[in-house]
């Protein structure tokens, strides 16, 4: 039966790879508009006008805007594949370490992959500390969500596939298996997983993109 | 039900703070209310012990599990007391979503304006520029989400009313300040009838902070950041 959703999207954008994520995983069929975001549809921008932004998921003609809205909207509407856990506490965390991720996770390996020298020195050890955090919740488990992919593995989702690429353009390490060594195993489990494999987008075309976002920062460092 | 070992590490002065206690009171339940002195630099042992990632309030205390993060809290509560009368999340996943689209603007873009105002030095126009733009979409959302009723919930005090209502102290505060009108009838006319209700409402009159007390307590603040040594 068609659920007549439709995703609006870009080729890379990482929020809107978790509304495919977790779609995918509920086994739910789904359109998808490819979004040029400097030549953004007038779909895109009646269906999110207070934003502009992607991801946007339509269902049944109906607007759902922000990814981990979104997330918890699938989660809610479908009810196979449950991404959140049942107990009110464990999705409190779950909900408290996406926020982690959003406020502190993402903006501070940026800070490493823009900054240089000593500026990138004090980055690191703030990126460290945070990624302790992750490496301590997923201790004794596969994924975040336990023994399968859940709601705080889509939300992280982003590192296991942009951080090789980060690290490759910036040449350093950010999470290095003997550091982080559940945290490493997990981004291999969550990027080999049949169902989110093949999502990636190119990554000759990520580097592309992500090395041409570092250069204003380069040419302005010391 | 009693409390059940039910806390609130917070304070008075604190939007976060108040949108848990509202909450609570919305749904009955007992809660003791422990007041931190968050904006000093050397934070409690408890609140630290509580909040070991942040060390920042509000944290929520039940059955011995801490929880923080305001939104986390309020739904939190939602789900674990299913017994205290109407959830403050609309049951409809599509409504609920339109609820958590609106606290995340509310939280993530419309605020921080107010936070700026306060560090702003010449482009004082433009933020507030922004904040009446910002308030004409809540106008909006207000008339879509209330559909004619007294509240974004309806006729309940619900999830987008607690977020925005709990910034009504501090909005006050900044109208005296800056010599603003933001809550303005002519411009805002739904806004402003519902925060007049909201403040005046069981669950949160005794709440939300008098706005003479907020400009002492924001003053003070701002003395011992002056009077601190540096770092």
């Amino acid at each position: 039966m068609a659920e007549e959703l439709k995703l609006f999207r870009s080729w890379s954008s990482p929020y809107a790879l978790r509304v495919v994520h977790a779609l995918k995983i509920k086994g739910l069929e789904f359109e998808t508009v490819v979004e040029d975001l400097k030549n953004k549809s007038a779909s895109l921008l009646e269906y999110n006008p207070t934003y502009k932004k992607v991801p946007i998921l339509v269902h049944k003609g109906r607007p759902i805007c922000e990814s981990l809205v979104i997330l918890e909207y699938i989660d809610e509407t479908w009810k196979q594949s449950p991404l959140l856990p049942q107990n009110p506490y464990d999705r409190a965390m779950a909900r408290f370490w996406a926020k982690f991720g959003e406020d502190k996770v993402f903006p501070s390996i940026w800070s490493v992959f823009v900054s240089q020298g000593k500026d990138q020195e004090g980055a690191m050890a703030q990126a460290a500390g945070n990624l302790k955090y992750l490496e301590e919740q997923l201790k004794g488990k596969k994924f975040f969500g336990g023994e399968s992919i859940g709601y705080l593995d889509i939300a992280f989702g982003w590192m296991a596939n942009l951080i090789s690429i980060l690290e490759e353009i910036a040449d350093l390490k950010l999470i290095d298996a003997e550091t982080f060594p559940c945290l490493s195993a997990w981004m291999n489990n969550f990027a080999d997983d049949p169902v989110i494999k093949e999502c990636w987008p190119p990554r000759d075309k990520m580097i592309e993109k992500f090395k041409a976002m570092r250069e204003p920062y380069l040419k302005q460092g010391a | 039900m009693a409390g059940s070992g039910v806390k609130v590490l917070g304070s008075w002065s604190s939007p976060y703070s108040n949108r848990v206690q509202i909450t609570l009171n919305l749904k009955s339940i007992d809660y003791e209310f422990i007041e931190e002195n968050f904006y000093m630099s050397n934070k409690s042992e408890r609140l630290v012990e509580a909040n070991p990632v942040h060390k920042k309030i509000p944290v929520l205390i039940h059955d011995e599990k801490a929880i923080s993060e305001s939104l986390v809290i309020l739904q939190y509560i939602d789900e674990a007391w299913t017994s205290n009368g109407p959830t403050i999340l609309p049951s409809d996943p599509y409504d609920r979503a339109i609820a958590r689209f609106w606290a995340s603007y509310i939280d993530d873009k419309w605020f921080p304006w107010l936070k700026e105002l306060e560090k702003a030095s010449g482009d004082e126009g433009a933020i507030v520029g922004n904040i009446f733009e910002g308030l004409m979409v809540l106008e909006e959302a207000f008339v879509k989400c209330s559909k004619g009723k007294d509240y974004f919930g309806g006729d309940n005090i619900g999830y987008i009313d607690v977020v925005l209502g709990s910034y009504l102290g501090w909005i006050k505060v900044i109208e005296t300040g800056f010599g603003l009108n933001l809550l303005d009838e002519t411009r805002i006319p739904g806004l402003t009838r519902w925060a007049q209700r909201f403040c005046s409402h069981d669950a949160a009159k005794d709440v939300v902070p008098q706005t003479d007390k907020l400009v002492q307590f924001f003053m003070m603040v701002q003395a011992t950041k002056t009077n601190s040594s540096s770092g």
